[in-house]
């Protein structure tokens, strides 16, 4: 009796251990992921002392200034007034929106048809049938960035196309087609052909079948693979820094451009990378299902 | 399940669809001509052998998009049905070959000039000199000699990711929350992750990090002085944005097995250590396997962080690749030789990679 109660005890200890052991990592690693975008938007709001002395929590041990927005333009008292370094800043942030907004809309087009043309139909190209068409695509991603950024120097220097949105916008594509195809291929398997059979039944055409029947089912996968091409084209920086100077310089560009001057405020450079992340905080924070989704497309067999 | 067998119309070749094969045919040789009369012309012009042509080569775009439009054309007239279910496939076909193959052709060209943006004398052949000084660049070697040292750093980021995705598949609390917050580094610019960590947190007189490093008793928490410091401090800021996306896939794995699997392990009397490494581990193998090659590919890939925070240094130590031959270019506007070192660079992976594949393939088919 008694040493059946103390292999419960045994037990229950061991069970505590485990659930604490297994929070305190939980924990951990929630710290680590969250402290440096904590740093970096604390730091924003602080002045050289704070940042000498080592201060980290606002209001205890300092207290918050509107320094680093300043001299974005974005604090309370600037707002309102005319700014250049704000305009700098918004010319560059609406760049970036532009760039990659743009970028993905071009790549859901371009994928979710290739998509679709690869789970319904069978292409023979010479001896290359779907398997190998399909792996073609998805195989240009190992192509690092650096093989191509040259040659596109020169050929859009040619073409007119540096500095330009547009050009940077067909980089973009290109970078994040081979996910979108991946992604939406998945997607349309996954939709059953009977539908498109009902419709050709009704008279609809391939194409009307495709953009009346198909298309909007396929809405989520669509959304997954916008969403992860806006968040990769945003935070793109290899190409971006060598083929814009000043027109169509995105916010990456100009985030490093300021990094690399030696004794920039910290206040002002946590105030810019905080205007920089913020938008994908928010998005990872509330479409991070969809995230989740265009990542994993065709990883689960 | 694929439409091509079913073909709704069979139209037999009657004499008007023999027509509209001829004027689809007509079509695109038509406009195959024109474009290639008008690159002949433009190379010409740039050559200066004949004096007309246009200032620059946007008209060959157009004209290429022309081409495009009476290809598309030209197969439905000719093939149909069929050709309707091509129009699916060429757009993303033909701006790959623009976009992908054309430039790293072309860029194979550029590789064997010693192209030089800044240089006023024009371009010459130099494929010989190129590839000599390649060999010679110890710069070059000791980068790709990096790239083996980050490549084996995926291992251990493999370890935290499914440490972390064993987490997150337990049964907790607030899971949702957890999920959300581990996913957030991968969101990040590398950039921005460059100035918060590594020109921040890390920096040697205020940053927390160093701070935190002195507590511990390093009295000189400097993370890019040193060649193999600086190395783990720059795998340790990538790895800190790649993980989750290794995590995520992993996690997927997980929630994918079925749930009679442990059942039945915890039934024959198995513990939680024998579940995982006889039953978790084993049916995991293939999303790892995935997780592990789609990662290498993307570390191959490592430059922003290093342009950003070190440029390299400690004297080359942290030099990926990328981050090298985007110095070539930014402080000697070498083109030529650039693109030289970064076609064998792209040899190299696709060797590497091919390898990897096979390997992977091999290994997954006898461990079932």
């Amino acid at each position: 009796m008694s040493a059946r109660i103390t292999r419960r005890a045994g037990h229950r200890a061991r069970y505590v251990t485990g659930r604490t052991l297994m929070y305190a990592a939980l924990l951990f690693w929630a710290f680590v992921s969250l402290f440096p975008i904590y740093w970096t938007v604390t730091t924003s709001f602080k002045v050289a002392v704070d940042v000498t002395q080592g201060h980290l929590v606002p209001w205890v041990d300092f207290a918050p200034r509107w320094r680093g927005w300043r001299a974005l333009g974005l604090s309370p008292e600037t707002i309102v007034m005319s700014w250049p370094s704000r305009d700098e800043f918004l010319a560059r942030f609406g760049n970036s929106i532009i760039a990659s907004v743009g970028a993905a809309l071009g790549a859901v087009a371009l994928g979710s048809l290739a998509g679709y043309g690869l789970a319904r139909f069978e292409y023979k190209f010479g001896p290359w049938r779907n398997k190998d068409i399909s792996f073609f695509f998805l195989s240009q991603l190992i192509l690092p960035p650096v093989v191509l950024a040259l040659p596109f120097l020169i050929l859009y220097k040619q073409l007119v196309l540096l500095d330009s949105k547009l050009g940077l916008i067909m980089v973009y594509v290109l970078m994040v087609l081979p996910i979108v195809i991946w992604i939406m291929r998945d997607q349309f398997i996954a939709i059953p052909f009977e539908l498109e059979q009902a419709a050709y039944i009704d008279g609809a055409t391939t194409w009307g079948a495709f953009l009346r029947v198909v298309l909007p089912i396929a809405l989520p996968g669509m959304t997954a693979a916008f969403i992860l091409s806006v968040i990769l084209c945003w935070n793109e920086y290899f190409f971006a820094s060598l083929l814009t100077s000043t027109d169509a310089k995105t916010l990456p560009v100009m985030l490093a451009s300021q990094t690399g001057s030696q004794g920039i405020d910290w206040w002002s450079m946590a105030a810019l990378s905080t205007a920089a992340i913020a938008p994908l905080v928010v998005i990872g924070v509330f479409l991070e299902r969809y995230i989740v989704k265009g990542l994993t497309a065709g990883a689960i067999k | 399940m694929t439409a091509g067998s079913v073909s709704r119309l069979t139209v037999f070749p009657d004499r008007r669809a023999v027509s509209r094969a001829a004027t689809g045919r007509a079509l695109v040789v038509l406009a195959s001509l024109l474009l290639a009369a008008l690159c002949v012309v433009q190379v010409l012009n740039n050559l200066g052998a004949i004096s007309f042509g246009f200032a620059d080569w946007r008209p060959v775009a157009y004209v290429y998009l022309l081409w495009a439009v009476a290809l598309g054309t030209g197969l439905v007239l000719i093939r149909g049905e069929r050709g309707y279910h091509a129009l699916f496939l060429l757009p993303a076909l033909l701006f790959t070959i623009a976009m992908v193959i054309f430039p790293t052709i072309f860029g194979l060209y550029i590789a064997s000039t010693d192209w030089n943006l800044s240089s006023l004398t024009g371009v010459h052949y130099n494929i010989v000199g190129n590839f000599r000084s390649m060999f010679h660049d110890a710069f070059y070697w000791n980068a790709l000699t990096n790239m083996v040292w980050y490549t084996l750093s995926v291992p251990v980021q493999y370890g935290i990711a499914f440490g972390l995705a064993l987490l997150l598949n337990s049964d907790i609390r607030a899971r949702k929350f957890f999920r959300v917050v581990f996913l957030l580094p991968f969101m990040l610019s590398p950039v921005a992750v460059s100035w918060m960590i590594g020109k921040s947190i890390m920096e040697y007189r205020f940053g927390p990090a160093a701070s935190l490093a002195r507590f511990l008793g390093w009295d000189t928490p400097a993370f890019f002085a040193s060649p193999w410091v600086a190395r783990a401090s720059i795998v340790a800021m990538d790895a800190w944005v790649w993980i989750p996306f290794m995590m995520v896939l992993l996690l997927a794995g997980l929630q994918a097995l079925p749930h009679e699997v442990s059942e039945a392990a915890k039934v024959d009397g198995a513990n939680p250590w024998q579940t995982f490494w006889k039953v978790i581990f084993p049916l995991m193998l293939p999303i790892s396997v995935t997780a592990v090659i789609l990662r290498v590919i993307f570390e191959l890939k490592l430059a922003d962080i290093v342009i950003n925070v070190t440029a390299g240094g400690p004297g080359g130590a942290t030099d990926t690749v990328s981050s090298f031959v985007y110095r070539v270019y930014r402080d000697r506007s070498n083109v030529g030789y650039g693109t030289m070192l970064a076609e064998f660079y792209l040899v190299l992976i696709i060797i590497f990679v091919g390898i990897l594949l096979a390997a992977a393939t091999r290994w997954l088919r006898r461990f079932n």
